[in-house]
C-alpha cells in the first residue's frame, strides 16, 4: 500500500467527469456581473445554483459597509477571537444576532462549517449522545466525529424514528443533543420541527437546528424554520451561516444557555483559527439589517420558487417533496445527470450537479437554488429551458 | 458460538441478502466493506432496518470496527446485552 493509492483509485473513477469543460466540480467563474449572472467559459451565464437567496451580494449597503471596514480596520484580523482577532465588529454582530433571535447569547465563527464543527464539538463530549437526522450536512457529521460523543442517526424527517431512538437511550436522554436542519440542502425539504420539538422535550433531550439554508428564507423576520414553526424559544441552539442569505462568510450560534459563552474556551474550531475579516463582518451586519426588514425579498424569492417548482413538476421532473428555493431534480444515472447539466450550460444556465453519497437515495441530483434577485424574465427562461429539456430527465424505462 | 449468536447472524444475513447481488451467499466471514461498500448511504440505511429488527441503535462510531458480518453480529449481541 502506498500513500497515494487512494488518489489513483479516485482519479480512475472520476477521470471522465474531471475532463468535462466547463468543469462540473469547481466550475471556474471568470467574472461576476450581478447576483444572478456571471461569465463562465467566456459566456454570460444565468446563475441558478448559488445560495444567494436574498440576492444581497451586491446590495449597496453591504458594499459600502465592507469598503468602510477595509479602509478603517484593514484586510484581515491576523488572529483568533481568543487572541488578537476579537474586534468591536465581531462582538457587535454577536449582540445583533442575539437580539435578532431574542436569545441571551451568541457566538460568531469564521465559517458556517466551523459554526457546526465548533458548536457540536464544544458542547458534546465522550459521555454524550448526538442524535442526528440522516440527511444532515457534512459539517454536522464532522462536528459529531470531532466531539468523540456517541453518534446515532435517525431516519430523515421521521419523528417516529426519532422518538424510538430516544426511547432506546433510556436514562441517557438528558445528555443527548438532537440535531436537525431548517431546510435540507440536497432536496430542499424542511424538518417537521414542531413535532420534533415536542418529542425532544418529552424525553428531556436538547436540540440544535442548523438554519444555514433557511435564514432569511423562512419566518416573518427571516429567523428561519424556528420562526415559521413558532418554536424559537424551544430550540436550545440555533446555528447558521453568513455565506448564503447574508452574502458574506462566517457562521453563528445563538442560545439562551449560558454554557454557549463558556464553550468559547472549549471549542477548538473557535479557538484555533483566525476570526472573520472586518469587511466580512461589516457586510454581514449590513445584510442582517436588510434581512430582518426583507419581507419583500422573501415574497419575491417564494414567488420564484413556486413558479419554477410547479413548472418542473408539471414537466415530470422528480423533485424533492416540498417547494422551496432549493429545487432538486433527481436523475437515475450519472450519464443522465451529466446530459441535463451540460444541456443547461449550453443554454446559458448554471446549476449544481451532485452525485451520491452527497446526494441521497443513491441518485444524482441537478440542483437549482433560486434568489430574490432573479427577475421574472430569468425565471421564465429557466422554466422554458427545463421544459425543453424535460425528456433528458425521464426515467430510463419510459 | 452460542445459539443466540447463530440466531443473530441468521437475522442479519436475511437483511443483507436483500441488497446483495442475486445468488450471492452471505456468511459470517463475508466482508461488508468489499461486498457492500460499508461507507455508502445504502448500507447505512440497511443498518437502520437491522437496528429496528433488534430494537437497538448502533452508534456510527462503532461501525468503523465492523468489517465482517460476524463483527456486526458480535456488536449487536454486545449492545443487546447492555440493554
Amino acid at each position: 500500500m502506498n500513500l497515494f493509492d487512494k488518489f489513483t483509485t479516485f482519479i480512475a473513477d472520476k477521470e471522465p467527469l474531471l475532463a468535462i469543460k466547463p468543469e462540473i466540480f469547481g466550475t471556474p467563474i471568470e467574472k461576476m456581473y450581478s447576483p444572478t449572472e456571471a461569465s463562465i467559459g467566456g459566456r454570460r451565464i444565468l446563475l441558478a445554483g448559488t445560495n444567494n437567496y436574498l440576492g444581497l451580494t451586491f446590495a449597496p449597503e453591504c458594499l459600502a459597509a465592507a469598503h468602510q471596514a477595509i479602509d478603517e480596520e484593514g484586510t484581515g484580523t491576523t488572529g483568533s477571537r481568543m487572541a488578537n482577532g476579537n474586534y468591536t465588529g465581531h462582538r457587535e454582530l454577536e449582540r445583533e444576532f442575539a437580539e435578532f433571535y431574542g436569545c441571551k447569547h451568541a457566538v460568531v465563527f469564521s465559517t458556517g462549517y466551523q459554526a457546526n464543527l465548533g458548536t457540536i464539538s464544544g458542547l458534546a463530549g465522550a459521555a454524550d449522545v448526538l442524535l442526528i437526522d440522516a440527511h444532515c450536512h457534512a459539517s454536522i457529521y464532522d462536528g459529531c466525529r470531532l466531539s468523540g460523543a456517541e453518534i446515532i442517526r435517525f431516519r430523515h424527517n421521521d419523528t417516529t424514528d426519532l422518538e424510538k431512538r430516544l426511547r432506546r437511550l433510556g436514562d441517557r436522554t438528558g445528555s443527548t443533543l438532537v440535531i436537525v436542519e431548517g431546510i435540507y440542502s440536497m432536496l430542499g425539504d424542511q424538518a417537521p420541527l414542531s413535532a420534533m420539538v415536542e418529542v425532544k422535550k418529552s424525553y428531556g433531550a436538547y436540540m440544535l437546528i442548523d438554519e444555514a439554508h433557511s435564514l432569511g428564507v423562512l419566518g416573518k423576520t427571516g429567523q428561519g424554520l424556528v420562526e415559521a414553526a413558532g418554536v424559537t424559544n424551544n430550540v436550545d441552539f440555533i446555528t447558521g451561516t453568513f455565506s448564503k442569505s447574508l452574502g458574506s462568510i462566517g457562521g453563528y450560534c445563538v442560545s439562551n444557555h449560558r454554557e454557549l459563552d463558556i464553550m468559547r474556551y472549549l471549542s477548538r474550531p473557535y479557538i484555533f483559527t483566525a476570526s472573520p475579516s472586518p469587511s466580512n463582518i461589516a457586510s454581514a451586519r449590513a445584510a442582517l439589517r436588510l434581512l430582518k426588514d426583507g419581507e419583500h425579498l422573501r415574497k419575491r424569492l417564494w414567488e420564484n420558487a413556486n413558479r419554477l417548482y410547479s413548472c418542473m413538476q408539471e414537466q415530470g421532473y422528480r423533485l424533492g417533496p416540498q417547494v422551496g428555493p432549493v429545487i432538486s431534480a433527481q436523475l437515475e444515472t450519472t450519464e443522465q445527470a451529466l446530459a441535463l447539466w451540460t444541456a443547461l450550460i449550453e443554454r446559458g444556465i448554471y446549476v449544481n450537479l451532485i452525485f451520491p453519497p452527497a446526494a441521497p437515495h443513491d441518485k444524482p441530483l441537478v440542483r437549482c437554488s433560486l434568489s430574490a434577485a432573479h427577475t421574472p424574465e430569468q425565471i421564465e427562461y429557466l422554466c422554458s429551458t427545463f421544459t425543453d429539456l424535460a425528456s433528458l430527465a425521464r426515467p430510463l424505462s419510459q | 458460538m452460542t445459539d443466540n449468536y447463530e440466531n443473530t447472524l441468521q437475522r442479519i444475513c436475511k437483511h443483507l441478502e436483500r441488497i446483495a447481488d442475486p445468488g450471492a451467499i452471505i456468511r459470517a466471514d463475508t466482508n461488508l466493506v468489499d461486498e457492500f461498500a460499508l461507507d455508502s448511504v445504502k448500507i447505512l440505511d440497511l443498518i437502520m432496518e437491522i437496528e429496528d429488527e433488534f430494537d437497538i441503535s448502533i452508534p456510527l462510531n462503532l461501525m468503523a470496527d465492523v468489517q465482517l458480518v460476524s463483527d456486526l453480529a458480535r456488536m449487536i449481541e454486545r449492545i443487546e446485552s447492555e440493554k
